[in-house]
């Protein structure tokens, strides 16, 4: 019921609810697609499901929310991520 | 809707005390979920709804919660998810519920809770005082006390139609005197399930919203972007708490039709349209008043009583168009705010001219009886001095009888 | 059981939105896709007051894809068991689960827990335990490890860590699971085991949060597998009567065979200030609490 009374009460759901959070990174997670196993723990554990497992599982990272926390990185069996510093300009 | 042709009311004559007469109004509105703690007087609610259940009278889920906290939080929850749903509670129990009531209003969710008023300790007591009530009148609840146990009855069946109403969407308390109502058996009339089914429909899950898997995906309550949303969604509660008043009005309306009682929607009066003066009280000791008031029309002072029936939505336009023009308004609390005096006196105050005489009486507390007698001598000596002396401002005056030394 | 060619389905859904206020490396992230997907997006969330009410950003938008309701700290069990309720009164069968920190389960919450769990409300509830109160500035919970730094015990805890799980056995309740967001087929698994049963089902999840726990936002998953591989979280799972040790920590039965704690405890800074005394006392603990659930294991399973 979209009425004034709830207006300010109920939220649905949108990307980006917490702001466009690649803005956040200092460091960038590049995927070396020829490394890459397509085993898809780097998008099991992304915390903030920016990376897709595409239907060919390769895998794609969505840079507007990435927060570059590395985890990808530390959880990639083959080593096929890497960080770039983005602080670099 | 209520069939036109049922003006010619129709009822059942019971006799039951005041806590029987909530369970049978929650019977009456066929309420889905009950969830409530025991706390003295309130019990018998409780285990009179619990009996009605067990034997099939009523078709509903009674949860056996650990805590009044747990009570009202379950109820709340059952309401998120399109129930009809119903709790009770006293003095401490109504504050350990203190954050909930707060969070319950605000999520614009229907709820009826009966709130048999009950002294706070230390010491420890069970008797009568409207202060736990009070206590939580900025808290977004509509907030209605009944004088006798008819009224117990009416008001909390009115409850459900009142709280579900789309212009109000707010949570309803009513009050009932803790023993002189709860545990007191008077006769009343109840209406036939049939005419209540016609005039209060289930609960539309859809209103206001529901959280249910596989629902519209909404979250209710995080955090918003500008504050300046919340700000707007408490206006916008005012609103209904103003719309409320309307929609109070309208049940009544429709109530009396359904069952021949009618009720005067926020505040009742009793011989004040030729009073000079008034006396201002709430709930069960209203008659002892009444008796008090017809006592001293017949020594002939022109006086009348004002019944407050529901003091959220705050009556004020109620209040004032019947002080226009008196002399002196003389308020009884059964109630006190520490360190500043009876709540009523304090809130009707302001609505009383400068040049009109007022005084707060604070009395009956801890459930201490006030007798007719007691109620004339003091509206009495109001009258007398008021006339004699001229006006007097007196927010705040305790009424103690004696105690004999207190042995 | 669960498999990465069955998860590969959501590969693409977003089952929370991207762009959530939640730290970088949030483990509860972690937790919470592995359970929307272990249940297909079939539920309602409960979530009482902690990170997860910012997480999902501001109104009037939510990363969450599921309904949600936002509750009072200490409330989310009873609000569950009202919820639940009604949704079976009117014929909704859908899944009702709370997903709570640790501060609203084992502190402020700790009597609406006990009180649903016994009386067995159909919900599934997830403590997902990040070890202290996150949100407010990493304040000691009931949960915060012995001897771990936190701003209200900054010479290291001197209580011990509350044992939730073993508490919530002793309700009685059908389901019972520890379980950890690096070890996901199991907890997806344990999800779904719950799932399928009818009653209150608790499943303590553990999650190691980089700066309340002081380490790389990295290290999340790592330091998570550490704790199992060290055996100082164990992954076990209480059902129709039976204690089992769940099969990622099952070797670690055996003393020999877990990594050195040290491991677990240097990699974080709030356990920076141990000594070598307290490392060995954080050892017999840990030899202490795989001892006594041995010991369950064996006096429930004889029963069972």
């Amino acid at each position: 019921m979209n009425s004034v009374h709830t207006k300010y009460l109920l939220s649905r759901p949108a990307m980006g609810a917490g702001g466009k959070t690649g803005t956040w990174r200092i460091r960038k997670p590049i995927v070396n697609l020829d490394k890459c196993i397509k085993c898809g723990l780097c998008w099991l554990y992304c915390p903030e499901n920016s990376i897709d497992w595409l239907e060919d599982k390769t895998v794609s990272i969505n840079y507007d929310y990435c927060k570059g926390c590395g985890i990808c990185v530390d959880v990639c069996p083959v080593k096929a991520i890497t960080m770039i510093d983005e602080r670099v300009v | 809707m209520i069939n036109q042709q049922n003006v010619i009311s129709r009822g059942v004559r019971k006799i039951m005390v005041g806590d029987h007469a909530v369970a049978e109004a929650v019977k009456m509105a066929r309420v889905n979920v009950v969830s409530a703690y025991p706390i003295t007087p309130q019990t018998l609610i409780v285990e009179k709804l619990s009996e009605i259940i067990d034997k099939g009278e009523l078709k509903a889920d009674f949860i056996r919660v650990e805590s009044e906290f747990a009570a009202l939080a379950s109820v709340y929850g059952a309401s998120a998810a399109g129930a009809r749903a119903f709790t009770a509670t006293s003095s401490h129990g109504l504050f350990y519920m203190y954050e909930m009531l707060w969070w319950a209003a605000a999520s614009r969710l229907p709820l009826v809770m009966a709130v048999v008023t009950r002294t706070l300790g230390p010491p420890w007591n069970i008797h009568d005082e409207h202060t736990d009530l009070l206590a939580i009148r900025d808290s977004g609840w509509i907030i209605g006390m009944a004088s006798s146990v008819q009224e117990v009855f009416d008001m909390t069946l009115t409850a459900f139609r009142i709280s579900e109403d789309e212009r109000v969407l707010l949570p309803v308390a009513v009050g009932l005197d803790g023993f002189v109502l709860s545990h007191t058996t008077e006769p009343i009339y109840v209406p036939y399930q049939e005419d209540v089914d016609a005039w209060l429909p289930p609960r539309n899950p859809k209103v206001p919203y529901v959280i249910e898997p596989g629902g519209e995906p909404i979250t209710l309550g995080n955090l918003p972007k500008s504050d300046l949303y919340h700000e707007l969604h408490k206006a916008y509660m005012d609103e209904s708490m103003s719309e409320a008043k309307r929609v109070i009005a309208e049940a009544y309306n429709e109530y009396g039709k359904l069952t021949g009682k009618d009720y005067e929607p926020l505040v009742e009066c009793y011989r004040c349209s030729d009073a000079k003066y008034l006396a201002v009280t709430m709930g069960a000791w209203s008659g002892d008043a009444e008796v008090a008031i017809d006592e001293l029309r017949n020594e002939g002072y022109q006086v009348g009583l004002i019944r407050i029936r529901y003091i959220r939505p705050f009556p004020d336009d109620e209040v004032s168009e019947r002080v226009n023009g008196v002399r002196g308004v003389i308020v009884f609390d059964r109630d006190y705010s520490m360190g500043f005096g009876g709540i009523l006196a304090g809130e009707l105050m302001g609505l009383v001219p400068s040049n009109v005489s007022f005084k707060g009486v604070v009395a009956g507390l801890a459930g201490v009886d006030v007798s007719p007698g007691e109620f004339r001598t003091i509206i009495r000596d109001f009258i007398n001095e008021t006339e004699a002396n001229g006006i007097m401002r007196i927010r705040k005056w305790w009424y103690i009888p004696n105690t004999n030394g207190g042995d | 059981m669960v498999t990465m060619s069955e998860l590969h389905k959501y590969g693409r859904t977003k089952v929370i939105m991207p762009g959530t206020a939640a730290c970088p490396g949030c483990p509860l992230q972690i937790g919470l896709r592995q359970l929307i997907m272990a249940l297909d997006g079939k539920l309602t969330l409960i979530i009482p007051a902690g990170c997860s009410s910012v997480i999902p950003g501001v109104a009037p938008y939510t990363s969450f894809t599921v309904p949600v309701i936002h509750v009072p700290f200490a409330s989310s069990p009873s609000v569950a068991s009202g919820l639940v309720r009604a949704l079976r009164a009117r014929g909704i069968d859908g899944h009702v689960v709370v997903w709570a920190g640790d501060g609203a389960t084992a502190d402020i919450g700790f009597a609406a827990l006990s009180g649903a769990a016994y009386r067995n409300e159909d919900i599934i509830y997830v403590l997902a335990d990040n070890e202290a109160y996150m949100n407010t500035g990493i304040q000691a919970s009931g949960t915060t490890p012995q001897k771990a730094w936190t701003t209200t015990s900054p010479r290291g805890k001197t209580e011990g860590k509350k044992n939730v799980a073993l508490i919530m056995l002793m309700h009685k309740i059908p389901y019972v699971a520890t379980a950890s967001i690096a070890y996901p087929i199991d907890f997806i698994d344990k999800v779904r085991k719950a799932a399928s049963i009818k009653g209150f089902k608790f499943i303590h999840l553990h999650a190691p949060c980089p700066p309340g726990w002081k380490f790389p936002d990295d290290y999340t998953v790592k330091v998570a597998r550490l704790a199992v591989e060290t055996g100082v979280w164990v992954l076990w799972e209480y059902y129709q009567g039976k204690l089992t040790i769940s099969p990622p920590s099952a070797p670690y039965r055996d003393k020999q065979r877990r990594k050195p704690i040290e491991e677990y405890l240097r990699i974080q800074g709030r356990f920076a200030h141990l000594s070598k005394d307290d490392i060995n006392e954080i050892k017999a603990m840990v030899d202490q609490e795989w001892d006594t659930l041995m010991n369950l294991v064996n006096a429930l399973n004889y029963h069972a």
